[in-house]
């Protein structure tokens, strides 16, 4: 297994009650274990069928694959402007 | 030239047109974003605005630079403001210049909608009933950004 950190904004910090959070991913994970890891946490209810991921600071579909040491965040909808 | 920024002071509208106004430019468009004192029917005291600055700063870059190969040779500064603002603060401003004014307007309405759609930047609203709500354009717009249905 793999640990990542994943960084959490907006509604989804509230909801999860904390700015990050770290989930075990299967070796060789994607973005998708990243989401299915976070969506059985507390607070984990709030997140849309298909939540928006960023891996190194650009959006990635849920076929991406993560490694360690990666910056992967959960983006909730966004309303700037 | 692009530069995008996410600041927590004022925005100096004024400083953002002079940054993109050049010798070689003849028109300049700024497009200013302020805080609108009702949303969906409900009055509006204040928005608290947050962001995932490292990524909104990259984001908004690469729009400048896609603004740059669909419209020419524009210059174009964008800067957000996080934090708490009140009614009529801007809360978001983009200025753009070009030799001539055609490619200004289209990549200053290209910058403005694609930040808006893709820009890791949030707000909660405040009520004047005491209520606050974090904006979910989703929530109301059927059709949701590409990125939602994992394209780009």
């Amino acid at each position: 297994m793999t640990e990542l950190q994943v960084l959490l904004f907006a509604s989804y910090a509230e909801a999860f009650g904390a700015s990050a959070v770290t989930v075990s991913v299967p070796d060789r994970g994607t973005v998708e274990d990243v989401v299915a890891a976070l969506r059985v946490l507390p607070g984990g209810h709030v997140l849309p069928a298909r939540p928006l991921v960023s891996v190194d600071r650009r959006y990635a579909p849920g076929a991406v694959p993560v490694h360690a040491g990666q910056e992967v965040a959960l983006i909730p909808p966004v309303a700037g402007g | 030239m692009i530069r995008a920024a996410i600041v927590a002071a004022p925005i100096d509208v004024a400083g953002l047109l002079d940054e993109v106004t050049a010798e070689c430019t003849g028109a300049t468009t700024c497009f200013v974003g302020t805080v609108r004192d009702v949303n969906d029917g409900r009055a509006v005291t204040g928005i608290e605005y947050s962001a995932y600055a490292a990524m909104a700063i990259e984001e908004m870059t690469r729009i400048g630079t896609e603004a740059r190969a669909q419209f020419g040779d524009v210059r174009i500064v964008i800067e957000h403001r996080v934090g708490t603002l009140g009614l009529r603060d801007v809360s978001v401003a983009i200025a753009v210049s070009h030799a001539r004014r055609a490619p200004a307007l289209d990549a200053q309405r290209f910058a403005i909608e694609e930040l808006k759609r893709r820009v890791p930047i949030w707000k909660c609203e405040h009520y004047v009933d005491g209520d606050r709500q974090w904006v979910d354009p989703t929530a109301i717009a059927s059709d949701a950004p590409a990125v939602a249905r994992g394209g780009q």
